[in-house]
């Protein structure tokens, strides 16, 4: 625009030139040596001690020089490929969930905003369960302490110390309902849950039942048990044949009475339904663990006008048997409706040992709460198990 | 065609249901007829699914591969160890599991007792320590009070509350003691908070069983039907 002006009109005048000035070129600019990027350093993978197993802890030392962005960790298995595992801003991390006895490689990468720098990788190592799980230890304190309890309850009623045990009124009824089955001449339905051997209601239920089976052998009545699981089914039968046998009526025992009926939860409801309408039982025991059959067949026993005693640790269906059943065992009492019923000293001595248990837990938590309050001190730590 | 086909076995499914549901009025010949199909169909499906996921992936295929690798590279010694895939190893948990079958045979029935005895002493010992870890010993840590649990009101509140009504639940359930005398009292205060909390867990658990029937009902109506959209 200047130019324009000046150049432009009768105003211009001629400027003279101004003579040239040499000036030396200007030298190519040196490029950056690229940054050095120092990758982790010291890595170790160990495995996690007193452990279930199936975990690696991988520890690493920041880079000499420099902050990372970030940790890239890899891991690579038996194929020997290596895969990210996290991206972390720590110098530390768990894998889990790896299976025992395979070696595991790992390395790390440290990413810069100009790149990253990666370490050497790891010697393998391998995830291991380990016998002593120090975590659990408060576990097998508990069970060293019911164990003693146990053991000393056994010899206290094999000595013919008096064990008292207040009465539970659903177990007082066992002896009236089977009464009232001889009186009326039907038969007693036990059903010992629709759980698995492995569940402590099972094993429970199928105590009563013994006690059960014992009763209705004296009074001659005829026994029904219908079962969901084949172990437990073969379990059962072999308690109410042994009953029978040393009740001296082996005679007496039907192999029928104790069958397997069918593993699906409501097809075994839909039959023990059947059942209990055809066979009109006078009495019906319904112990051990239940789920959501648990209210078809209390209610189809209700309506039946059968005498009807429900036992289960199930605090999900306690509520349905409570409503339906004329008499509920609950959580606590199931376990120890064995021991009540059989008053043998053995029974008797778990139980009180179940019962001693229960009094040095509640003690401990009202102290340990105590020391909690008072002092600070996180007391529950002492318990918690890892 | 899978028209008709689709529309035969929602026809199959709604009668069954209808039979199922007669047992409200009082047994009955629909009913019996759904009960035996039922059990007799589920049986029929639960050997298959033991056959296919139970026997063939944990007996047949380990021995067949064990003699395929057998053939193939003559005996080694992993033939015999029980973590490798193929092995003869399982020949032995099978010759124990056959014994139940024993009880068919009068003379030898007793010989069922030692797969029973087997069963039971490994789930016994699976199952006491994790209900004291599972019911005990976690429950103890978490019914201990902290000083935090004394921060605020509502937290004080709901916090002493738990633990005493924990205490007094428990001295429900202890059985060598007469409920009389201070003791009464408090069991009272034990059982009341048991079925209060039995009281909340049916009306939740009605709740489901309620929009169970629904469904059924909206299968009743709508696929079978056709009279709601």
């Amino acid at each position: 625009m200047l130019a324009v002006l000046v150049g432009s009109g009768a105003m211009a005048q001629e400027i003279p030139a101004e003579p040239a000035i040499e000036t030396a070129p200007e030298p190519e600019p040196i490029p950056e040596p690229p940054p050095v990027l120092h990758p982790p350093r010291n890595i170790v993978a160990q495995d996690v001690p007193h452990d279930n197993g199936g975990v690696l802890n991988i520890q690493w030392e920041p880079p000499i020089e420099g902050v990372p962005v970030r940790y890239v960790l890899e891991m690579a298995g038996e194929d020997g490929f290596f895969q990210e595992v996290t991206r972390t801003a720590l110098t530390q991390y768990t894998v889990m969930q790896l299976e025992n006895f395979v070696p595991y490689r790992f390395r790390v990468a440290a990413v810069y905003e100009k790149g990253q720098s990666m370490s050497p990788e790891t010697e393998p190592v391998m995830a291991r369960d380990h016998w002593l799980k120090l975590g659990e230890m408060p576990v097998l304190i508990a069970i060293f302490v019911f164990g003693s309890l146990l053991l000393f309850f056994i010899q206290a009623a094999r000595r013919g110390v008096e064990l008292f045990v207040r009465r539970i009124s659903g177990l007082t009824a066992v002896e009236d309902a089977i009464g009232r089955a001889t009186e009326m001449g039907k038969p007693v339905l036990y059903v010992p849950g629709t759980s698995t051997i492995e569940d402590v209601a099972t094993l429970a239920s199928l105590n009563i039942l013994g006690e059960v089976a014992r009763r209705t052998v004296h009074y001659d009545v005829k026994i029904i048990c219908p079962n969901k699981d084949p172990i437990v089914y073969t379990i059962a039968r072999e308690i109410v044949k042994e009953t029978y046998a040393s009740e001296g009526r082996p005679d007496a025992f039907d192999p029928d009475s104790v069958f397997f009926m069918v593993p699906d939860q409501f097809a075994f409801a839909a039959g023990v339904d059947g059942i209990m309408v055809r066979e009109q039982p006078a009495t019906i025991f319904l112990m051990g663990m239940f789920w959501a059959e648990s209210l078809i067949m209390a209610e189809t026993g209700a309506s039946t006008g059968a005498i009807q005693i429900a036992g289960t640790d199930s605090v999900a269906q306690l509520p349905f048997f409570i409503t339906a059943c004329d008499y509920t065992l609950i959580g606590e009492e199931l376990y120890a409706a064995s021991a009540y019923l059989g008053r043998e000293p053995m029974l008797l001595g778990t139980l009180k040992a179940q019962d001693y248990g229960k009094l040095v837990f509640l003690i401990i938590m009202v102290v340990f709460t105590l020391i909690s309050v008072f002092s600070g001190y996180d007391a529950a730590s002492l318990v918690r198990v890892r | 065609m899978s028209m008709i086909l689709e529309a035969f076995w929602i026809w199959i499914a709604a009668l069954l249901t209808l039979a199922i549901f007669s047992f409200l009025w009082k047994d009955n010949v629909f009913y019996r007829t759904a009960e035996h199909l039922y059990i007799g169909v589920a049986n029929g499906y639960s050997i298959t699914l033991i056959y296919y996921n139970v026997v063939l992936p944990n007996m047949v295929y380990p021995i067949r591969g064990a003699n395929q690798a057998l053939s193939a590279d003559g005996f080694s010694w992993g033939l015999l160890n029980p973590f490798n895939d193929h092995n003869y190893f399982i020949i032995l948990p099978m010759m124990v599991g056959a014994l139940y079958i024993t009880r068919f045979i009068p003379s030898v029935s007793w010989m069922i007792r030692i797969p029973i005895g087997i069963t039971m002493g490994y789930y016994t010992a699976i199952a006491i320590p994790a209900s004291f870890k599972a019911s005990i010993v976690r429950q103890l840590e978490a019914s201990i009070l902290t000083r935090s649990d004394f921060d605020s009101w509502s937290v004080v509140f709901y916090g002493l509350l738990i633990f005493l009504t924990t205490v007094a639940t428990l001295i429900y359930f202890f059985f060598s003691a007469e409920h009389k005398g201070a003791l009464k009292p408090i069991s009272e205060i034990g059982i009341l908070t048991v079925m209060v909390g039995f009281g909340a867990s049916f009306g939740l658990t009605v709740m489901a069983r309620i929009s169970l029937a629904i469904g059924r009902f909206i299968f009743l109506f709508k696929d079978w039907l056709g009279v709601v959209s």
